[in-house]
């Protein structure tokens, strides 16, 4: 099952030439970039690692893509997604986010009904790759 | 699971546009008015006194733009030139100022993305201890994308007493980004000629990815004169025409005493001749001035000076 996360999730994944365009746009916008990663995507994960600090003094996109491309070749197994933040008054918050990689193979997403006192039905989104130890998920396969 | 393109790989090559037949012709004087070239070089003309050399690389590079446009028209492409530079003079020739216009420069010409710049020396690329120099260093180089990464007395990089100096390291990592990102950021190198000298003896592939070695040569007497002018026009003074006498006597002498440091010891001078011209004001005997006395510059503000002192010179024109 294919993530749909952050802008342009439906869209096909975008090349580094796209991606590339998109960090102008926000830079040209006064948004600094980060580049974030994890392997627990569950869309109630709010909280993904932090690829080093957010890029607040970076001016051009080539030095935001050189992060991304580390962070992708530490973390080749990995969902990594670029923030956009925009500190203006008045918004103060993630501006742009989507994501610049994706595991090989995403085994996707269950839907868990549990039945409880007078016929009340609690649901939970239960992600296969959880079912590894972080780290080891999205390796195989 | 849909068959999908992978991040980061384009899709489809772009077809470019056909190129034009081999017996077109191109309009280069044309193109030189739609690029704004000319502009660009005029402004330089006017604000920098002398630098022929520089002045000429400029002009050059200038050229291999259009020329490269116009090649590229044909279907003949070629990689980007490699711009790294390394600007080498004696002390207060412009180096530094001519760094701070390249990248704008640069920019204007269509070489650098975003023309800014970022100038930086020794303790901002080299770290304190082991394995600090590489994230400080690529930190510094990352800012400097899309622009142009000034590196002022560059020879303090490279310490040849003390090879456990992590100097080397920073060099390393530049060396690697002046090869492979030659398209994001132009390195510019500066520093006093001998030293520098000496640097890239030590450094040879440092010499070597630097295409553009750039000598500045000493000002003569009267552009020295020139730049003396235009630097009081900036601060909004201008010289009366005997002060403009002694100002050329000055730099005649000036230029043979010790320490002289060209375009910056002119700066010291006419700041100084700034100070007594305010002393010269308020002790005056008339305490009202008009615009004229708060901005000119008179004979004995530059006469004062200690360039003056071992002749009967100064008390012969002032008395």
């Amino acid at each position: 099952m294919r993530l749909t996360q952050g802008t342009f999730s439906y869209l096909p994944d975008l090349t580094d030439e796209e991606i590339t365009a998109q960090i102008r746009y926000a830079l040209d916008n006064n948004w600094p970039l980060s580049v974030e990663f994890t392997d627990d995507p569950h869309p109630r994960n709010t909280y993904w690692e932090m690829w080093g600090l957010p890029m607040f003094d970076l001016r051009d996109a080539a030095g935001v893509l050189m992060e991304v491309n580390a962070c992708r070749t530490a973390n080749p197994n990995a969902y990594v997604r670029l923030n956009a933040y925009d500190a203006r008054l008045g918004r103060q918050t993630t501006a742009l986010s989507f994501l610049v990689q994706r595991p090989a193979a995403e085994p996707g997403f269950r839907l868990d009904r549990a039945e409880g006192a007078d016929r009340r039905i609690a649901y939970t989104t239960h992600a296969y790759a959880t079912e590894r130890p972080a780290g080891d998920r999205y390796t195989r396969g | 699971m849909t068959e999908r393109q992978p991040f980061g790989r384009p899709a489809a090559e772009e077809a470019p546009p056909p190129p034009l037949s081999p017996d077109a012709v191109v309009d280069l004087a044309s193109a030189r008015r739609e690029s704004g070239v000319d502009d660009v070089l005029a402004t330089l003309g006017e604000e920098l006194v002398g630098l022929v050399p520089v002045k000429t690389r400029i002009a050059e590079i200038a050229a291999l733009l259009l020329v490269d446009r116009a090649r590229e028209r044909f279907g003949v492409t070629a990689p980007r030139p490699t711009l790294h530079m390394s600007f080498t003079g004696n002390p207060g020739t412009g180096k530094t100022t001519v760094a701070l216009r390249m990248a704008e420069l640069l920019h204007r010409l269509g070489y650098l993305r975003s023309g800014h710049l970022v100038s930086v020396t020794r303790d901002d690329l080299v770290g304190q201890y082991v394995g600090h120099t590489a994230p400080k260093t690529k930190d510094v180089i990352k800012r400097a994308m899309g622009g142009v990464l000034f590196i002022d007395e560059a020879y303090y990089l490279y310490k040849a007493e003390n090879e456990r100096d992590y100097g080397g390291e920073a060099i390393e990592i530049l060396l690697q980004v002046m090869e492979n990102h030659r398209d994001d950021l132009v390195v510019i190198l500066a520093g006093y000629a001998d030293r520098m000298d000496t640097f890239f003896a030590a450094n040879p592939g440092m010499q070597s990815r630097i295409a553009h070695h750039i000598t500045f040569p000493d000002y003569s007497a009267a552009e020295l004169e020139l730049i003396g002018v235009l630097m009081a026009r900036a601060l909004g003074y201008r010289f009366s025409p005997e002060a403009h006498q002694v100002l050329r006597r000055y730099l005649n002498r000036r230029v043979g005493q010790p320490w002289f440091a060209n375009a910056r010891s002119v700066r010291n001078a006419v700041e100084r001749a700034r100070l007594r011209q305010a002393r010269r004001l308020l002790e005056g005997p008339d305490p009202r001035v008009g615009l004229a006395a708060l901005t000119t510059i008179e004979a004995p503000d530059l006469l004062a000076s200690r360039v003056f002192e071992d002749t009967a010179e100064s008390e012969s024109i002032a008395g």
